[in-house]
């Protein structure tokens, strides 16, 4: 909860506004991007999710590193990932 | 695994490992509080204690945020998913933190409607399909989930979900380090600053801690050659006599912080006067409560709430583990009476507890050291 999920933007919805799809270790549902005002962002780019909402934009390797680190947290992980999976905002 | 690699190169950590003895005084011991429990996980789980020489003493902080809350709000909680058409809402980690009489686990199967969900905005989610059921969302976390609240609070107020509230028990981190500091019981020689908070409250609010306290501070990745490193940074500024705040993870870490974050729980929260923390006591403005402005989104303004404080069990020791005055094998129930299936305290619920990451893997190399010993 406190240490985000690394996510790939997939896609951009307008409609509701602030929504984006992204992939978090293939399981796509869709976050808040709203609090990364001014940021350029792209699909491709990584970003850095917190209880549905992205924080920060992060580069691959970072994601990559935090990913490893978080599948090393074990059932943790695993039980944010299935919430992630639930979660349909 | 291409990219880890740079983070975790055996090679790296060795040569790190040989410049941070180097930089240690002969005769001085070091103690440096690692304020993250996604750091505790990292030295845990990669025995990070065993590249350090060992006059260097890691030391384990408050920053979980399950393990903080206190029984007391706990059973505040409880009290609100009791009351008729309540959908009381929270994530996952809350369902098996004890209260006074029970976690939301045992109240859910006495018949509370309590639901775990993944963020605020599925909270609110229900509370738009739910429109004869007033849903509370327990929001609770450091200044890394306090936006997502805030953001939802806006939405809903938008939308006019008037049906959606808050249990806002969010904490901010500069207020609980200020106690640490403050506390006599403990000796710090500087911090490993906490790294996915940073990315939102930026480096600049720790710089009293380096200002007025004589202790450095250096914001930490996750990787296990990111505490190397920052060890390594904190050492080198107490070796050419500098206090000062680095950040060692500008790779996630902006100098400013998320300034949009920032405004949105500055638009939705103020601090409270005092909060209690389990184990480290009542903490002046160390966390947030709902605006006036916000009022009708507010639990605490819509219900009556007991708000009665509640003692800690006796054998339960997280307070000193919380502080860093005591290591998660030293509490006299770990592992014992206390365990992750059936938690006696906080920091044994919560992946991100000391406690929890040492049973789940320091434990086992402590074990195999004892072992070889004897052999």
């Amino acid at each position: 909860m406190c240490l985000g999920i690394p996510g790939e933007l997939v896609a951009f919805d307008d409609d509701p506004p602030d929504l984006a799809t992204v992939d978090v270790s293939g399981v796509r549902r869709r976050v808040n991007i709203g609090l990364l005002e001014g940021e350029d962002l792209r699909p491709g780019d990584w970003v850095l999710v917190h209880v549905g909402f992205a924080l920060s934009k992060i580069s691959e390797s970072e994601a990559q590193a935090l990913l490893e680190f978080l599948e090393d947290m074990g059932q943790a992980y695993d039980d944010e990932i299935a919430a992630f999976r639930e979660s349909n905002p | 695994m291409r990219f880890v690699d740079e983070f975790r190169d055996a090679g790296k950590a060795r040569a790190l490992a040989a410049r941070i003895a180097a930089l240690c005084e002969p005769g001085r011991s070091y103690r440096f509080m690692e304020v993250c429990g996604g750091h505790t996980h990292t030295i845990y789980k990669h025995g990070i204690e065993d590249f350090l020489p060992e006059s260097i003493r890691l030391v384990h902080g408050p920053g979980c945020p399950v393990c903080v809350i206190p029984m007391g709000r706990v059973d505040d909680a409880i009290t609100i998913a009791r009351q008729p058409d309540v959908i009381m809402t929270s994530f996952g980690d809350m369902m098996r933190v004890p209260g006074g009489q029970g976690s939301f686990f045992d109240a859910k199967a006495a018949g509370a409607d309590i639901r775990m969900v993944y963020s605020p905005l599925d909270a609110l989610k229900i509370a738009r399909a739910e429109p004869g059921k007033r849903v509370v969302f327990m929001a609770i976390g450091f200044e890394t989930t306090a936006p997502s609240t805030a953001m939802t609070v806006l939405r809903a107020a938008e939308e006019g979900v008037d049906n959606f509230a808050v249990f806002c028990n969010h904490v901010m981190i500069i207020p609980a380090i200020k106690a640490i500091l403050d506390s006599p019981d403990l000796r710090l020689d500087g911090f490993l600053g906490p790294g996915h908070v940073s990315a939102v409250i930026g480096c600049r609010p720790y710089e009293f801690i380096a200002r007025d306290h004589g202790k450095p501070l250096v914001c930490a990745g996750f990787e296990p050659l990111d505490i190397l490193s920052s060890v390594h940074m904190l050492l080198r500024q107490l070796a050419e006599g500098r206090t000062q705040v680095e950040n060692q993870y500008a790779r996630v870490v902006p100098w400013e912080g998320n300034p949009k974050a920032l405004r949105v729980i500055g638009e939705v929260m103020e601090p409270r006067p005092y909060f209690e923390w389990r184990g480290l006591g009542f903490i002046s403005h160390s966390a947030l409560r709902m605006k006036e402005a916000y009022a009708r989104f507010d639990a605490e303004r819509i219900f009556e709430l007991p708000g009665v404080r509640v003692a800690d069990p006796k054998a339960c020791q997280c307070g000193e583990v919380l502080k860093g005055v005591l290591r998660p094998w030293e509490c006299k129930v770990f592992g014992t009476a206390c365990t992750p299936e059936t938690p006696i305290g906080t920091c044994m619920v919560s992946s991100e507890g000391a406690c929890a990451a040492y049973y789940a893997f320091g434990r086992f190399s402590r074990e195999r050291v004892r072992e070889a010993s004897r052999t």
